[in-house]
């Protein structure tokens, strides 16, 4: 068995055998999960992993096993995460949700987190679907899209990195979970990201929503993708060594060093403009592409705790005396009010 | 299609071409204990019979494949347990050899398995010359198609070496006659105490084709050694003196015995010696330890019984006191190894003396053909052994065919066995005017195996299985009765709990492109990590590709034709544990788990026994 730098085997971030359905791509991504945590050689037990209701959120058990784990009321992942993360700022916070659980029962959570920038990484298992009442179309389904019965959807899907980035989201990406080659390097990039990160991964309903008409099948998300760069994740330590024309490449480095590598860039793109990103994504609705890639990244992102001027030490390392400062501290503060 | 994975240029690429499953070399080879046996015995078959209980099918299986289950349950050469995919995930193979021993030791009645005589006659005539398991085999296999067989023997029971050489406490009598006579019992006409002195005479006869099975009879002896012949009453050639002991000519040897030899017939001839009243038993080899011939489990055991081993010993002298023999010189060497050969140098230290009251020379065997005479139009090669067609087993005289020791050089039983049924095909084929070359194909069968809804809830952990000793009798006992039985093999517990450890490698994977949506299930719920779904290329470059690098370059890699998205699956068959997990995972059936059976032709398409007994 090959172990990672810190001497974990890939076994160590698995979790138990998934019961979803055979074929499932929430499957993939709890692969593609484990895979980026053991190339990172993070300590398992730095790792809070959230999640709400729904076939996507049984995913925590199936990865990460030796981490903190919690299972939220359905749609509150983001509130529990949010407390988490002011309470214990040195945990680093995976939620997963699905379009369900984020795009309705949750959007309230959802939208909050993401304009108090919280520094965590959210992922949305996106099929198009309820799976787990038989497969009901959820706020994400396209318009026009055929469920397996053979209805067509009438209602406008949400588009979730659009949202992200109107309400000021600073890492924002679209994947497949069928594409690990693209989706271990995004993880990476949004687990070092400081701020809120959103990878909405398309990941196919092998039960109820693989079938011809569906804008979610395996089928058609192969046929419509369209990947805005090759990514690539340089941890702090290494260095890029391969080299690309001029124009043909981003570096974007994060705060704790690390570099995201794109080559291969469509046309000029720089993921850096948000502006250009909610163009494009419109462009690529039009168009009738899905988008996918790093959409945008601010690399100066502020998170909730910078932004608030909150203690830099997690709650629990708090002695008395630091909350219970004396009297003399109270005077000072009661002076600023005057 | 999907863009972003660069799909690419193959143009310039020599690619891997999708594997060829219809060819049944290609899963006979996954299955490695079975494609490692000279006989190609099914072993997971027989295994899975014996974890139901179900002993007496998988005696027949063995008998249908290697004809002495009983005896090669004890002292087969195993080259199937190295093989085993089993000491991949751990250090030990299954116990294959002691599993079939539990087949053998339960088998209850196996005789109306077997074919029932009389057998109408085809009106062809065989001579067998020897007894032992080649001719024995080519007996079972052209008897029942109604060849009259007559076997030469000069001994006054069949068996060979098997009898002679394989000393009791191994290879109980009962468990040796009563193979013998299943075999026996097919109406052969047995010419017992006829010791065959002239080919000639035998051919004159009139027979259709004679089978030469007599083995590798002659011992090594080291005539030039100064002293051998001073005081020879108590030097003795390794296998003649067990065979002496097996007839009982031989009852007791001195006290002091030097044993010379590293294979396992000087294991045999050492622990033969303590049972005759040896106390201090030596054996010297002149080469390391570790090239020693003789299996691991059988040095082993000689160790056990306080038998010391003296490797880097060159014998130089016997040495002989008033015409009696008081012991031996040896050089003491060091192995030097120059261009990958080996050379014993003499470290120069004094020449070591051992006392001996007798020594056994069991320095290895030779064929030896003096009742062949040399004006018959037979060829010898430049070893003395008959020049032979290697896949057909015949001599340069057509109706001359050879099997076993006397074939190739001295091997083990299962390489006789083997070799036994190639003859009997060849011999068949010849008596009825067909052309040797064209064998017949092995039968082969492909069988999905039944995945249901209630198989998706299972366990991925391949559970680490130690392998479980066999319980020997006590040393106090076996040592004071050479034909008490060492070994007591495994209960039907024991046995249970060691089939459980079989990974069911005849249980294929077999994936079907035209069924892949390239969901990725099966990468992910692998617990080696075996399956990869990636561009095509060049065997070198791919291998070191894949999800784990598959560097063990004598296992194959399993290539599917290209799929949607322009790439190929590529399984390591090396690492794969047959789980069956990826079947279970996949939601289009298009890996499917089917279990393969491979069963070696015999003479006359007989394969009826295996065919009834597992589909």
């Amino acid at each position: 068995m090959p172990k990672n730098t810190i001497g974990y085997a890939k076994a160590d971030y698995e979790g138990v055998i998934s019961t979803l359905c055979a074929g499932c791509g929430h499957d993939s991504i709890s692969g593609a999960i484990v895979q980026a945590c053991y190339e990172m050689a993070i300590e398992p037990h730095r790792v809070a992993k959230l999640s709400g209701i729904g076939c996507s959120s049984k995913t925590p058990n199936y990865f990460l096993n030796n981490s903190h784990g919690f299972n939220s009321v359905h749609g509150r992942m983001p509130s529990v995460a949010t407390g988490a993360n002011m309470a214990n700022r040195d945990l680093i916070y995976l939620g997963v949700s699905g379009d369900g659980d984020t795009a309705s029962i949750g959007m309230g959570q959802f939208v909050h987190a993401i304009r108090r920038n919280l520094n965590m990484l959210y992922i949305v298992m996106n099929n198009g679907c309820y799976g787990l009442t038989k497969g009901q179309d959820s706020a994400t389904a396209d318009q026009g899209s055929v469920s397996k019965s053979g209805s067509v959807n009438p209602f406008e899907g949400i588009d979730l990195p659009g949202m992200a980035l109107e309400l000021g989201a600073t890492f924002v990406a679209r994947s497949f979970s069928g594409d690990k080659t693209q989706l271990v390097p995004l993880i990476k990039a949004a687990l070092s990201h400081k701020g809120f990160a959103l990878i909405d991964v398309m990941s196919p309903c092998v039960t109820f929503n693989n079938n011809a008409g569906s804008t979610k099948s395996y089928d058609y998300v192969r046929d419509h993708i369209e990947a805005l760069a090759e990514i690539g994740f340089v941890p702090e330590k290494e260095e890029i060594t391969v080299s690309y024309e001029t124009g043909t490449t981003v570096d974007v480095e994060l705060h704790d060093g690390s570099v995201v590598h794109l080559q291969k860039l469509a046309d000029g793109w720089d993921p850096r403009d948000r502006q250009a990103a909610m163009r494009r994504l419109q462009a690529a609705k039009t168009e009738g592409e899905i988008l996918t890639g790093l959409l945008y990244i601010d690399p100066n992102s502020k998170d909730l705790h910078e932004v608030i001027k909150s203690d830099s030490r997690p709650l629990n390392s708090l002695k008395e005396e630091d909350l219970c400062p004396g009297s003399a501290i109270l005077d000072l503060i009661n002076e600023d009010f005057r | 299609m999907l863009k972003n994975l660069r799909i690419a240029d193959l143009s310039n690429h020599t690619s891997l071409k999708p594997t060829e499953i219809k060819n049944p070399e290609y899963f006979h080879k996954v299955v490695d204990c079975q494609y490692a046996c000279p006989a190609h015995t099914p072993v997971p078959e027989y295994i899975r019979l014996i974890a139901a209980e179900r002993y007496t099918e998988a005696y027949m299986v063995n008998w249908e494949s290697n004809v002495f289950p009983g005896v090669l349950g004890r002292t087969c050469d195993r080259p199937c347990e190295p093989a085993c995919r089993r000491g991949r995930v751990e250090e030990e193979p299954v116990a294959i050899c002691r599993l079939k021993r539990v087949a053998a030791d339960n088998k209850g009645d196996v005789k109306a398995f077997m074919p029932q005589g009389p057998f109408a006659s085809n009106g062809k005539r065989i001579a067998l010359i020897g007894g032992g398991p080649a001719a024995l085999t080519v007996a079972r296999d052209l008897a029942p198609l109604g060849y009259q067989i007559d076997l030469y023997d000069d001994q006054d029971r069949g068996g060979g070496m098997m009898r002679s050489q394989i000393p009791s406490f191994r290879l109980p009598e009962n468990v040796l006659n009563e193979e013998v006579n299943f075999i026996l019992d097919l109406g052969i006409h047995t010419h017992f105490k006829t010791r065959v002195d002239s080919l000639r005479g035998v051919l004159d006869k009139g027979y259709d084709a004679v089978f030469v099975g007599t083995g590798a009879p002659k011992g090594k002896d080291l005539a030039d050694l100064p002293g051998r012949w001073d005081s020879s009453g108590n030097i003795h050639i390794g296998i003649e003196w067990l065979a002496s002991v097996a007839f009982e000519h031989t009852q007791k040897i001195g006290k002091k015995v030097l044993v010379l030899g590293g294979g396992n017939t000087a294991m045999d001839c050492c622990r033969t010696s303590r049972r005759l009243g040896g106390e201090e038993v030596k054996v010297v080899v002149r080469s390391p330890r570790k090239e020693m011939k003789a299996s691991p489990w059988e040095i082993e055991d000689a160790l056990h019984e306080d038998i010391p081993i003296f490797e880097n010993h060159v014998p130089k002298a016997f040495v002989t006191e008033n015409g009696k023999l008081v012991g031996m010189t040896f050089e003491k060497v060091e192995p030097k190894y120059e261009n990958s050969r080996r050379k014993l140098v003499p470290t120069g230290e004094p020449l070591v003396f051992f006392e001996a009251d007798d020594v056994l020379i069991a320095i290895g065997q030779e064929n030896s053909f003096p009742w062949i005479e040399r004006d018959l139009g037979l060829e010898f090669n430049e070893w003395g052994l008959p020049a032979l067609n290697e896949t057909t087993f015949q001599s340069t005289v057509p109706n001359v065919f050879f099997g076993g020791d006397a074939a190739l050089g001295p091997k083990n039983v299962i390489t006789a066995v083997a070799q036994g049924h190639q003859a009997a095909v060849s011999i068949d084929l010849y008596c009825n005017q067909q052309s040797l070359t064209e064998r017949p194909s092995p039968y082969t069968n492909l069988i999905s195996q039944k995945m249901g809804i209630h198989e998706w809830i299972y366990d991925s952990d391949v559970t680490t299985d130690i392998r479980y000793k066999v319980p020997h009798a006590d040393k106090s006992l076996t040592l004071k009765d050479r034909k008490k039985e060492v070994e007591l093999g495994f209960s039907q517990d024991t046995g249970f709990k060691e089939a459980q450890r079989c990974l069911n490698c005849d249980v294929q994977t077999v994936f079907s492109e035209s069924r892949c949506i390239e969901c990725d299930a099966c990468v992910d719920i692998c617990p080696t990590t075996c399956i990869t779904f990636t561009t095509n290329g060049e065997e070198e470059d791919l291998r070191t590709r894949l999800n784990a690098p598959a560097n063990d370059t004598s296992q194959d890699l399993y290539v599917s034709d290209s799929l949607k998205t322009g790439r190929v699956m590529i399984k390591d068959e090396n690492v794969c544990l047959h789980c069956g997990l990826c079947a279970e995972r996949c939601p289009t059936s298009a890996w499917d788990m089917q279990k393969y059976l491979y069963s070696v032709t015999k003479a006359g398409n007989q394969c009826g026994i295996l065919q009834e007994l597992t589909t």
